[in-house]
C-alpha cells in the first residue's frame, strides 16, 4: 500500500474501480459528482473492468443498480441529497428483494431552501429504509469501509444493500494523505451469488407481488436479518485489520478517551470532538454504524455516565431531537443532551464544540440545543 | 502546523493552488489537507481556500480561521475582503500586485503570468511566492513537480517558469 494525497471522491473512486463491479450507474450531483467523473476517466482509458449506464436520473441509477443486482452482478451508484431523495421508492424494493448493493452516499442537505453543502439529512432520512448504513470519519475510513461493504453486504449471512455515507465537501472535495491499496489482495472474493433471479435458466419471482401473510412474514425476515448480522460486521472489521492493519474500535462504535462524561456522535466532525476531548476530558463514541443500529455496545459503553451529550447533523422533525439522539436514548436512561449543528454546511470548529460542550452542566435532561 | 489561507475570485484558481500546494507538501515528505470555501460557484466573487502542513497526520476537520500565511491572488480583493482577518502575529500576507504594500510579500503575478502563460491566471505564481516568503515551507522543487503533474506538458512547462519567476521576483515591503 502506498499512501497518496487524493480528494476524498477520487479515493472513492480508485476502491470502487479495484472492487471491479460489473455495472455502475450514476447520475451526477453535487457532492458526490466527483465519484462518476473519476470513474468515467477510468472507464475512457479502458481501466474499469465493469461498464457504466449513463441514465436520466438517479430513480433510473437505483432502478438499473437493482436489475443488475438481481441478475447477480456487483452493482455500485453514488449519490447525494435530492439524488438519494429520488431514490427513496426504489431503497425499499432493494431491501426487499435482499439485493447486495454499495452505494456511496456524499452527505449533502436537503431542499427547500436549496443548499448543496453538507449535513446527514439525507441519509439519515432513509434510516428505516432497510439498508446498511456506515458513516466515515475521514476518507481513509470511507476506502477501507468500502471494502468492508461488499463483503458485509455479499455475505451469505447479510444480503443487504449497503450505504456507505462520507462527509460532502468535508471529505469529498478535501485533499487529505490517503492510503488506497493498490490490491485487495483476495479479501474481496468475486460475487458468486447463490440466488441471481433474472437467470433464465433458473426462472424465480422476487419482488413481485405478496399477500398479507407472505409480506408480513418477509419484512420480519428483513429486520431480523439486519438484527442477526452484528458479529459478521465485527469479523469482516477484523479480518480487514489482519489484512489492511488498519482498524476503527470493534467495528460497530469507536470509543475514544477516557472520561466520566460522554460525547456520542458520526461522521467527520468526529475528529474535532477529538480534539477537544483531548483538552476537555470527556469520551467521544463514535457509531460508526448506525444501522443496524449497535444497542448493546452502545448500552455497555455508555452504562455509568454522569452525562451523554449527542452531537449530529440532522433533525427527526417534530420530536425536537436529532434521529441519532432518539435512537441512542432508547439505551441509555441517564442525563442525556442533544446538539444539532452543521446543517447546510455551517462550519462546526473546535471552538464552537467548546462553547456548546460547556453548557452541558446546566442543561435539563432531554434538552436539545443549536448551534447557532 | 502551518496553516494557509487563499483569497482569490471565483475561477483563478484558488482552489487548485491550495490544492497544489498541498500535494507539493506530500511531496516533501509532510502531511497536508486541502479543500475549498465552497458557494454559489459565480466568476469573479470573492473566494477562499484553504491548506493545511504538518510533520504529522493532520487531525482538524473546520476552516483555518487563524492562518499563519494568506495569499491574495487579486489585490482587488483588498477593498472588499478583510484579507487580514485571524492572521497570527508575525503570520505573513502574500499579495499579487504592481504596488509596494507595507510589511506585506509583494509581487506583480499578474505581468509574470502574461509574459509567461500568456494569461493574467496567477494561482501558480503565487505558489512560487509562497515558498520564497515562507522560508520554503514548502519547496520549490515539490511546487514545480506538483504543478507539472497537475498540468503535464507545454502548460506545465509555462506555470513552472511563472512559478520560479515569482519566486525570484516577490519581495518583503518594510513598514
Amino acid at each position: 500500500m502506498v499512501k497518496k494525497i487524493e480528494e476524498g471522491s477520487h479515493a472513492v473512486a480508485d476502491v470502487v474501480r479495484l472492487l471491479n463491479p460489473g455495472v455502475l450507474a450514476m447520475y451526477p450531483i453535487t457532492p458526490s459528482t466527483h465519484i462518476p467523473e473519476r470513474l468515467s476517466e477510468f472507464e475512457a482509458n479502458g481501466e474499469l473492468g465493469g461498464k457504466i449506464i449513463r441514465v436520466e436520473s438517479e430513480f433510473s441509477a437505483i432502478s438499473a443498480v437493482v436489475g443488475a443486482s438481481a441478475r447477480g452482478i456487483r452493482a455500485y451508484t453514488a449519490t447525494s441529497s435530492q439524488g438519494l431523495a429520488l431514490m427513496h421508492e426504489v431503497l425499499f424494493a432493494a431491501s426487499g428483494m435482499r439485493l447486495p448493493i454499495v452505494i456511496t452516499v456524499a452527505n449533502r442537505a436537503l431542499s427547500a431552501p436549496l443548499n448543496i453543502f453538507n449535513d446527514w439529512q439525507d441519509s439519515i432520512s432513509e434510516r428505516d429504509s432497510g439498508w446498511l448504513q456506515f458513516y466515515g470519519e475521514d476518507s481513509q475510513e470511507v476506502v477501507d469501509l468500502m471494502i468492508q461493504a461488499y463483503k458485509i453486504a455479499e455475505d451469505k449471512r447479510v444480503l443487504l444493500p449497503t450505504m456507505v455515507c462520507m462527509d460532502g465537501f468535508f471529505l469529498t472535495h478535501t485533499y487529505d494523505v490517503i492510503d488506497v491499496p493498490e490490491d485487495l489482495k483476495g479479501f474481496v472474493p468475486d460475487y458468486k451469488p447463490e440466488h441471481a433471479f433474472l437467470d433464465p435458466k433458473k426462472p424465480m419471482t422476487q419482488g413481485a407481488w405478496a399477500m398479507q401473510e407472505p409480506y408480513f412474514k418477509l419484512r420480519k425476515e428483513l429486520e431480523e436479518a439486519q438484527r442477526s448480522i452484528f458479529p459478521v460486521i465485527k469479523e469482516v472489521h477484523d479480518d480487514f485489520a489482519k489484512v489492511f492493519g488498519r482498524s476503527y474500535g470493534d467495528g460497530l462504535i469507536e470509543v475514544y478517551g477516557e472520561g466520566d462524561n460522554a460525547v456520542v456522535t458520526m461522521g467527520s466532525f468526529s475528529t474535532n470532538l477529538k480534539v477537544l476531548a483531548d483538552k476537555l476530558g470527556f469520551q467521544v463514541i463514535r457509531i460508526r454504524c448506525y444501522r443496524p443500529f449497535p444497542d448493546k455496545e452502545l448500552a455497555a459503553a455508555l452504562k455509568g455516565k454522569e452525562s451523554v451529550a449527542v452531537f449530529e447533523k440532522d433533525v427527526s422533525y417534530g420530536t425536537g431531537h436529532g434521529a441519532v439522539y432518539n435512537d441512542v436514548r432508547t439505551v441509555y436512561n441517564g442525563k442525556m443532551v442533544n446538539f444539532i449543528v452543521g446543517l447546510g454546511g455551517l462550519d462546526v470548529p473546535v471552538s464552537a464544540l467548546e462553547k456548546m460542550y460547556k453548557q452541558v452542566p446546566e442543561m435539563k435532561d432531554a434538552e436539545t440545543r443549536w448551534q447557532i | 502546523m502551518l496553516e494557509v489561507r487563499f483569497h482569490g475570485r471565483g475561477g483563478q484558481g484558488a482552489v487548485t493552488a491550495a490544492e497544489v500546494l498541498a500535494v507539493a507538501a506530500f511531496g516533501d515528505g509532510k502531511y497536508s489537507q486541502a479543500f475549498g470555501k465552497f458557494g454559489p460557484e459565480r466568476r469573479g466573487a470573492p473566494v477562499q481556500s484553504f491548506t493545511r502542513v504538518d510533520e504529522s497526520p493532520i487531525r482538524i476537520r473546520q476552516e483555518v480561521y487563524e492562518p499563519d500565511i494568506v495569499v491574495v491572488l487579486d489585490p482587488g480583493l483588498m477593498k472588499v475582503v478583510n484579507v487580514r482577518q485571524g492572521i497570527k502575529e508575525g503570520g505573513i500576507l502574500i499579495i499579487n500586485t504592481k504596488d509596494k504594500v507595507p510589511g506585506a510579500w509583494c509581487v506583480d503575478a499578474t505581468r509574470i503570468a502574461l509574459d509567461t502563460i500568456g494569461k493574467p491566471i496567477v494561482n501558480t505564481a503565487m505558489l512560487g511566492a509562497f515558498s520564497k516568503a515562507s522560508g520554503g515551507a514548502v519547496s520549490l522543487e515539490s511546487i514545480i513537480k506538483a504543478i507539472k503533474e497537475r498540468f503535464p506538458g507545454e502548460l506545465g512547462e509555462k506555470n513552472a517558469e511563472a512559478i520560479r519567476k515569482a519566486s525570484e521576483s516577490c519581495s518583503l515591503i518594510g513598514v
